[in-house]
C-alpha cells in the first residue's frame, strides 16, 4: 500500500554528533541512519567526520573506518569489497549502491546513507531481505530438465551462452527491486526486479526444459505485470544491469506463445 | 501470529494465469486510440460550438457515429483497464480493493454504453 508519511515510530530524529577525529587530514561529513531494535526509540541521523588521507576512496571505506576509529555499534553487511558479493547495498546520496564500489568523491556535499528503502530494517543499515530471497527462491533458480541427464554434460552453443550475458552477472544486492515504487507497494506480492530478471535468465537459457512452466508460474497481474517500466531499476543496478528489459522480455514471451 | 514459512507466503495461491491479455489488450486501445481521438476530436469540437442541432447533424453522418462509437469504446476499454492498474498498485485491502474495482467496470461499462446508446439514437433517429 503506498506510504505518503512514515508511521510514528519510523519517524527519524536528528542524532548524535560524534567528535572529529584529530589525526589533522582533511575531513569529510557523514549522516549515517541509526537504529537499534533493542532501545525503544526511534531512528536517528548520527554525523561522523572521516579523515580521508587515512581512509580508501570508497563509499565502504569511510563506514570501516567509522566502525574501527570512531563507533563500533555502528551496523552494516559487507564482504568481498569488489562488487561480487552484493552485501553492501545501501541507499547513499538518494540511489542505491554498492559502498564498495561507489566512490565518495560521487558525491556532492555531506555524504548521506541510509538501508536500502522500504524493506524492514534489522540495524543500522541492515535490512531484513528473507522475503526478498524468497522470491528468488520461487522462480526455480536452477536448471529444470525431463530429459535423461547426459553423460557428459548439457550442451550450449557459444551464441546461446551469449544471451545470458547481462542477466548471469546479477549478484542479488537487492538495490534494483528496492528502487522499485511497485515494489514498494505491493513487494509482497510483486517479484520485484531481481527475481524477475533471474526468472528471465532461466526462461532464456537453451538447456533448460521447464520454459512454459515458468512462464506459467509468472503469468499473474502481480508477480509479473506490477512492472510499469519505471526504469529505476535499471538506472540503479550497481552491475550495470538492465531487470526492466529482461522483465519487457518476458512480457512479449508471454505474448507470441498465444498470438 | 501466522506461523508461515517465507517462502509459502511469495507463493501465495500460485500464479492466477491472467494478466497478459490485460496487458495486451491496454497496448492495442493504446494504439487504437491514437487515429481514433484525431478523428473524432474535430467533428465533436466544430459541433461543441454549434449546439443541440451542430450535434445531430455531424451524428446522424454514419462515419462520424462510428468514429464516435469506436472512440468510445475503445476509450472506455482503455481507461477502464488503466484504472484497474492504478486501483492495484495504490488500494489496498481486500474490501476497498474489491469495492473500488467493482466500481471501476460497472461505471465504465455504464458510461461506455450510454455514450454509444447516444449516438445510435441520433444516427437512427436523427
Amino acid at each position: 500500500m503506498v506510504q505518503f508519511s512514515l508511521p510514528k515510530n519510523s519517524q527519524m530524529r536528528t542524532g548524535k554528533t560524534w567528535p572529529k577525529p584529530e589525526s589533522g587530514g582533511k575531513l569529510r561529513k557523514f549522516q549515517i541512519y541509526r537504529w537499534n531494535p533493542d532501545d525503544g526509540k526511534n531512528p536517528q541521523v548520527d554525523t561522523y567526520f572521516v579523515d580521508l588521507d587515512d581512509c580508501g576512496p570508497m563509499v565502504l571505506d569511510a563506514l570501516i573506518y567509522i566502525k574501527t576509529k570512531i563507533d563500533p555499534t555502528l551496523t552494516f553487511r559487507r564482504s568481498c569489497r569488489e562488487g561480487i558479493c552484493g552485501s553492501c547495498a545501501m541507499n547513499i546520496d538518494g540511489q542505491n549502491h554498492l559502498a564498495c564500489i561507489f566512490g565518495m568523491d560521487e558525491v556532492k556535499g555531506d555524504v548521506k546513507i541510509y538501508p536500502l528503502p522500504h524493506m524492514p530494517v534489522v540495524k543500522d543499515l541492515v535490512p531484513d531481505l528473507t522475503h526478498f530471497y524468497a522470491q528468488h527462491a520461487s522462480i526455480k533458480p536452477w536448471l529444470e530438465t525431463t530429459s535423461n541427464t547426459p553423460a557428459k554434460e548439457w550442451k550450449q552453443s557459444i551464441e546461446d551462452r551469449e544471451k545470458l550475458d547481462g542477466l548471469y552477472e546479477c549478484v542479488m544486492c537487492a538495490c534494483c527491486s528496492t528502487s522499485c515504487p511497485s515494489y514498494w507497494w505491493n513487494g509482497d506480492r510483486y517479484l520485484g526486479p531481481a527475481a524477475l530478471l533471474h526468472a528471465y535468465r532461466w526462461i532464456i537459457d537453451s538447456r533448460d526444459e521447464a520454459t512454459g512452466e515458468r512462464l506459467d508460474d509468472l503469468h499473474d497481474p502481480f508477480k509479473l505485470y506490477r512492472c510499469h517500466t519505471i526504469m529505476n531499476c535499471t538506472q540503479t543496478c550497481p552491475k550495470g544491469l538492465n531487470p526492466a528489459k529482461a522483465i519487457a522480455e518476458i512480457k512479449k514471451q508471454m505474448i507470441e506463445r498465444v498470438l | 501470529m501466522a506461523f508461515k514459512t517465507d517462502y509459502a507466503r511469495v507463493h501465495g495461491s500460485g500464479a492466477a494465469g491472467e494478466g497478459s491479455h490485460h496487458w495486451w489488450s491496454q497496448r492495442i486501445t493504446a494504439i487504437a486510440l491514437i487515429p481514433l481521438t484525431l478523428l473524432f476530436i474535430f467533428p465533436f469540437g466544430r459541433a461543441l460550438g454549434g449546439g443541440h442541432d451542430a450535434f445531430v447533424a455531424t451524428y446522424s453522418n454514419l462515419w462520424h457515429a462510428l468514429v464516435a462509437v469506436l472512440f468510445m469504446i475503445a476509450a472506455f476499454a482503455h481507461l477502464h483497464q488503466g484504472l484497474q492498474v492504478v486501483i492495484e498498485d495504490y488500494v489496498s485491502g481486500k474490501a476497498a480493493r474489491t469495492a473500488a474495482l467493482l466500481a471501476n467496470t460497472l461505471l465504465c461499462w455504464a458510461f461506455g454504453v450510454a455514450g454509444v446508446l447516444s449516438v445510435a439514437t441520433v444516427l437512427f433517429s436523427g
